[in-house]
């Protein structure tokens, strides 16, 4: 018995037309017989958004769809709402095939980057419009209930356009969550908000998910938001998925170099050039991929020239120039004004790139 | 993927009604007088055509038609042009009301302007002296007063949430004032110029209550003659050659206007707020200011003067006119007036029920957005079909329906539907106008969150599209009740002689002999005016934000 959300070989497409001259209905002249120009033939184009992608999601489990924009992972999460339909490939609920379910008998949550509120109800309608399968004199007590879950008790008289953004972004989880649903889709819920702001909702989203053992697919193109919220990340590109696998298992050995670099990793050595480094032999065979604390400062190490010396917030960032000539960051508490430092490779807070690809570098 | 026949039927149902109402009532008529014009005798004879077209009387009301309407669209842009700039670019204190005061024609009545104006030049009126009664620069006054409040909103509109940015960039470097509109500004206007100034042309050049109560016997129009030959002469056959005609000129300016407009739009930033305007300046706005005042001037004159003249009596001054309203004056010319006025809103509750059902349906309808392209084509040819009354003059309309709604099939000529029906075709593009803008603008979006959150296809329809229409409803009710009451067009043509609107009855009474009729007719105008003039001060109130600006 497979439970919970089971995706296989999921393919979105997406048909385009190029150089689609015509103004939105709304910019058109007020008089109007002639009908817009009509699009050249052959303009038209097909683009694979979503190209072969397998998924599990478990009971209680949070998966982020990481992801640069483009990659598809919009594309893919829209498909498993029913919002879009797929060209091949199948989204199952507890080995039920969900093909022939619509939309809104899929029982699933979803929030979008803006809250999509309905501007014609005031916060709490809002959140009880998901309710209507209960009696009507429950449906408020269980709006005030949720309402009061993401910290906005008292708020179900307020009217939508009253709230700020994190407001309208809490009542919208609110009123996904609200119905109970088998599971959560969030689509950049957080990103057009501002950073402290997101911080506290990420929060806010990891509790609430876990408190109503609900659970998530979280598409970002965050990776703090990603690994702060997640069980299992899974990265994105072009379509395709590169890689799933709990944030621990992602930072330290990343599929590929592509994830490596998408994660943060900004320089790759191969294996003779971390030996140049002093640290000897770390894998038999791959890339070594360079990360935030990969390199500390060390009197004893292999003295470095210094680049650039910048204050950011809670470290100084000092950028070494390797014998290999590539540049590296090196975190240190403060500013050391010297010329070259004296610098060491952590084995352990480096990344090892399986998939040695030659182009990484 | 499952074919879902249910969906599909029913929005086929949705778009099927409408369509065929506009199917009976409007392309029917229309083709008839077409064919009328071109199938006198049951053959294609071009015959009709051409005696019309070689009597001298049609080439002098073609070419007055013509004359009328460019003279009309330039003095509109003359003054609206300054006023837009002084209205929407620079701040005073009284902003509000001169706006809203430059605005008032366009809620008006052509039959209550014609006699507003008619008020001003009679030979006993406060410019009688000047002799400018049934000339052809009255009547193109009285076409400016209509039509500059329409160069103003829509210029203005434009001007107002204009990016201010390029204009310093342009100055930063170096260009006069002059340059920098001409080079920057006057480019980004063009757009909203040209398609106010066709617009314009085609509103003049289909201006039916005005010139029938203003122009003398010497400056009939088109639309004009075609009365003229249909109620006056009987001849239908040159009356649907002349429809022809107007048909041809209407189109030629939609096709024109459309490739101008196409041709200068470009993409720009809007921005909203009053914060990039700057405070008023004589030296640089003084001139568009005294244009401006100007336009103040022409409106206020002859409104003005038509409540003076309906408050004067025989021997002084007094409310006798309108006590005549309700009375009904007496003699053997009495036309009972207070039947009148409940005509007018019975039919106008009819008409605006009709237009509103039809609105309804014909934009949820057109505001789908269909996966297929050729479900998006059929939309657009949709869109596009339910806005032809626009571009077809009333006169047309009411004589379409003169010729062919009078007999079996269909025989409504004694039913009292006639005037209604004909009056909510002529206002369901304005319905359409201000409805669609706010389905078009509803995020996607909510449709599918509220889909998500369990809400099947007819509760979505509900809860969001019709929840939504329902902030635009306020104002297209109040656009199809203003148009109707006001409506004279078709009216003049299908009302009985028994059951005439209020607008009918101003006409006749203006048309009649004697201080009491006219004292009555404008008396009746000043209520017209009122009537209407409320009902759309009520709608705009309830005005959404999406909607166009006329």
């Amino acid at each position: 018995m497979v439970t919970g959300l089971t995706v296989r070989d999921a393919v979105v497409r997406y048909t385009t037309t190029e150089g689609d001259t015509r103004r939105p209905p709304n910019r058109r002249p007020i008089l109007s017989w002639v009908p817009p120009p009509r699009p050249k033939p052959g303009a038209t184009r097909t683009i694979t958004a979503v190209d072969g992608v397998s998924l599990d999601v478990g009971p209680g489990e949070i998966v982020a769809l990481l992801g640069a924009s483009g990659s598809g992972k919009s594309s893919l999460l829209r498909a498993i709402a029913g919002l879009e339909p797929l060209a091949s490939g199948s989204v199952a609920w507890d080995g039920a095939d969900l093909a022939r379910v619509a939309v809104h008998k899929r029982n699933f949550g979803l929030m979008f980057q803006e809250p999509a509120l309905f501007p014609n109800l005031d916060v709490g309608a809002n959140v009880a419009y998901g309710l209507h399968a209960l009696p009507r004199a429950r449906r408020s007590s269980v709006a005030a209930e949720f309402l009061e879950l993401v910290g906005l008790p008292g708020f179900a008289r307020r009217r939508v356009t009253e709230l700020s953004g994190g407001q309208a972004q809490r009542v919208a989880l609110a009123r996904s969550l609200a119905p109970r649903p088998r599971l959560m889709l969030l689509d950049e819920p957080l990103s057009a908000l501002d950073r402290a702001l997101r911080e506290r909702l990420v929060e806010v989203l990891g509790e609430v998910l876990r408190a109503t053992g609900t659970p998530a697919v979280h598409v970002t193109h965050d990776q703090d938001e990603a690994f702060a919220l997640a069980d299992r990340v899974a990265v994105l590109a072009d379509g395709a998925l590169l890689q799933v696998g709990t944030p621990a298992e992602l930072w330290r050995q990343p599929a590929s170099a592509a994830v490596a670099r998408f994660l943060g990793y900004g320089t790759f050595l191969t294996d003779a050039d971390a030996a140049t480094l002093g640290v000897g032999r770390l894998a038999a065979s791959g890339l070594v991929g360079l990360g935030p604390a990969s390199l500390v400062l060390d009197a004893g190490g292999v003295r470095l020239p210094v680049r650039a010396e910048n204050v950011r917030r809670g470290y100084v960032s000092i950028k070494v120039e390797l014998p290999s000539g590539q540049v590296a960051e090196v975190r240190a508490p403060e500013a050391t004004g010297l010329d070259a430092v004296g610098v060491r490779l952590d084995p352990d807070a480096v990344a090892v790139v399986r998939d040695a690809d030659p182009t990484a570098r | 993927m499952r074919l879902r026949v249910g969906p599909a039927l029913g929005w086929g149902a949705a778009a099927g009604v409408p369509l065929a109402f506009l199917g009976v009532f409007f392309a029917w008529p229309v083709a008839a007088l077409v064919g009328r014009g071109l199938f006198p005798d049951g053959a294609l004879t071009l015959e009709g055509f051409a005696s019309v077209l070689a009597s001298p009387r049609t080439g002098r009301v073609v070419t007055t038609t013509l004359a009328q309407a460019v003279a009309g669209t330039l003095a509109s842009l003359a003054l609206g042009l300054p006023a837009a700039w002084v209205l929407y670019r620079t701040r005073f204190p009284g902003r509000g009301i001169a706006r809203a005061v430059v605005t008032i024609p366009f809620v008006l009545p052509s039959v209550v302007v014609g006699v507003a104006f008619k008020s001003l030049v009679i030979s006993t009126g406060p410019l009688g002296f000047l002799g400018l009664d049934g000339s052809f620069a009255i009547v193109v006054a009285a076409l400016a007063f209509f039509n500059t409040a329409v160069v103003v909103r829509t210029v203005g509109g434009l001007w107002a949430g204009l990016d201010g940015r390029p204009a310093e960039v342009a100055a930063v470097l170096g260009a006069t004032p002059r340059r920098v509109f001409a080079t920057v500004t006057l480019p980004a206007l063009a757009p909203a110029i040209a398609s106010s100034a066709a617009l314009v042309f085609l509103f003049c050049a289909s201006a039916y209550g005005v010139v029938m109560v203003l122009g003398g016997p010497a400056y009939g129009t088109i639309e004009t003659e075609i009365w003229f030959l249909t109620n006056q002469l009987l001849d239908l056959t040159a009356a649907a050659a002349l429809s022809v005609i107007q048909l041809v000129v209407v189109t030629i300016s939609l096709v024109i206007s459309e490739r101008l407009q196409s041709r200068l739009t470009q993409a720009q930033r809007l921005r909203t707020g009053e914060s990039g305007i700057p405070r008023w300046r004589w030296r640089r706005d003084g001139w568009a200011t005294l244009v401006t005042g100007l336009v103040v001037v022409l409106v206020a004159l002859p409104l003005g003067n038509l409540v003076v003249r309906s408050l004067r009596t025989a021997s002084g001054w007094g409310p006798d006119h309108y006590v005549a309203l309700v009375a009904g004056p007496s003699g053997p010319l009495s036309i009972p007036v207070g039947d009148a006025i409940g005509n007018s809103l019975r039919t106008a509750v009819l008409a605006t029920v009709l237009a509103l059902v039809l609105g309804v349906l014909v934009s949820l309808v057109v505001s789908r957005r269909p996966r297929s392209r050729v479900g998006r084509r059929a939309l657009s040819v949709l869109d596009q079909v339910f806005m032809l009354p626009l571009g077809v003059s009333a006169v047309t309309v009411g004589f379409g329906f003169l010729i062919t709604l009078n007999r079996p099939p269909l025989d409504l000529r004694s039913s009292m539907a006639l005037v209604p029906i004909a009056q909510a075709i002529v206002a369901l593009p304005l319905v359409l106008r201000v409805l669609l803008p706010v389905l078009r603008a509803i995020d996607p979006r909510l449709r599918e969150a509220a889909a998500v959150l369990g809400a099947g296809p007819g509760r979505v329809l509900a809860s969001v599209d019709l929840a939504m229409a329902s902030r635009g409803l306020g104002l297209a009710t109040g656009f199809a009740f203003a148009t109707s009451l006001g409506e004279f067009g078709a009216t003049s043509f299908l009302a009985r002689p028994d059951a005439p609107t209020l607008p009918v009855v101003v006409f006749r009474l203006m048309g009649r002999p004697g201080w009491e009729n006219q004292g009555t007719g404008m008396a009746a105008a000043v209520l017209l005016a009122v009537m209407t003039a409320t009902v759309m001060a009520l709608a705009e109130r309830m005005r959404p934000m999406e909607a166009t600006t006329w």
